[in-house]
């Protein structure tokens, strides 16, 4: 799977091109973070591609957490939950898995 | 915790100033300040419903302003004569949570705030 | 608390005075700058609410190198003609200020 060449990526390492984003490119970038792509990961991988759709922005940390509350529920809806999925940096991570860029005002 | 206003005044299109007064209300929201967004004169312009910017090339604020709450901006006011002398009724804005204001309603709102800033 | 209000653009083709002088209480001060200053003469479209507003109690003021920059302008009676100096004094002396644009 590593063999597919990683679409063109920001000095940060987001997708330049969203509509470069493929199921397969997400889990490369994940394996590269150290992560294993999970379907706890896809929920919500899924969800904040639903909220760029629906907002036009890629969502912050307290925006991120709200949007999960609302949509998955109160017990995924929380900074632990996301950040044991997304280490070390939750909207970071999953903004960058999920093909779109970087969250401003994100630290 | 410092009180701050935003006041919007300017067309969505035309220039820049629309945009960096959202960019700048999502910044101190993301900062978690108290911060209140007001739009009036062409400000209220941004609200309109059935923007289509992408004929001319642009993003569409409205998308954006719809992510106001869910950002952690609560308070969002509209100059309610600023729409009267334009014709647009409570019914033609994008986003539904805004409470409109009088003249005194808005003087008020100014007085009461320690920072404003002006787009 | 008390706001500066500050206007920089001609009330002849721009509403920034129209709109300032609506919600600009008594407490507050107003400043003219630049093309703000068109708005202070005898013949500007808000020269009445002006008049008004300086006897409701507004201080109103017109930055003086503005002013004399743009020639012989018939200032209203009341405003006071300011250099940068009292500028800044006034920006610290009101809470907040309001830039009309």
């Amino acid at each position: 799977m590593n063999e597919i060449p990683l679409p063109e990526l920001d000095n940060d390492g987001y997708l330049c091109n969203l509509q470069d984003w493929s199921p397969t490119v997400a889990t490369i970038l994940a394996e590269q973070n150290q992560i294993e792509l999970s379907d706890a990961h896809w929920e919500v991988i899924d969800l904040v591609q639903q909220f760029y759709r629906e907002f036009e922005l890629a969502p912050a940390s307290r925006a991120l957490v709200r949007y999960v509350q609302q949509h998955l529920g109160k017990e995924k809806g929380r900074s632990i939950y996301l950040l044991q999925l997304f280490p070390p940096h939750p909207a970071l991570m999953v903004n960058k898995l999920a093909g779109l860029p970087r969250p401003a005002n994100c630290f | 915790m410092t009180s701050m206003l935003c006041i919007s005044r300017h067309t969505p299109s035309g220039n820049a100033l629309a945009r960096e007064a959202l960019d700048t209300v999502l910044a101190a929201a993301a900062y978690e300040q108290d911060i209140k967004l007001l739009f009036m004169d062409d400000g209220v312009w941004q609200l309109l419903k059935g923007q289509q910017p992408s004929h001319i090339n642009q993003k569409d604020i409205t998308k954006n302003l719809s992510a106001l709450p869910i950002f952690g901006v609560e308070e969002v006011y509209v100059h309610e004569p600023s729409l009267q002398s334009r014709g647009i009724s409570r019914d033609s804005l994008s986003l539904n949570n805004v409470q409109l204001l009088t003249n005194e309603q808005t003087q008020a709102l100014i007085a009461s705030q320690q920072h404003i800033l002006s787009f | 608390m008390s706001t500066l209000h500050t206007v920089n653009k001609s009330p002849f083709t721009d509403n920034c005075l129209h709109s300032c002088l609506l919600l600009c209480t008594n407490e507050d001060a107003l400043l003219l700058i630049e093309d703000g200053v068109y708005g202070g003469t005898s013949q500007s479209p808000c020269a009445e609410d002006i008049r008004a507003k300086i006897q409701l109690g507004v201080s109103v003021y017109a930055l003086k190198q503005d002013t004399l920059a743009r020639g012989e302008l018939q200032v209203l009676e009341g405003i006071t003609l300011i250099d940068d100096k009292d500028f800044v004094r006034l920006s610290c002396e009101h809470q907040c200020i309001q830039s009309w644009y």
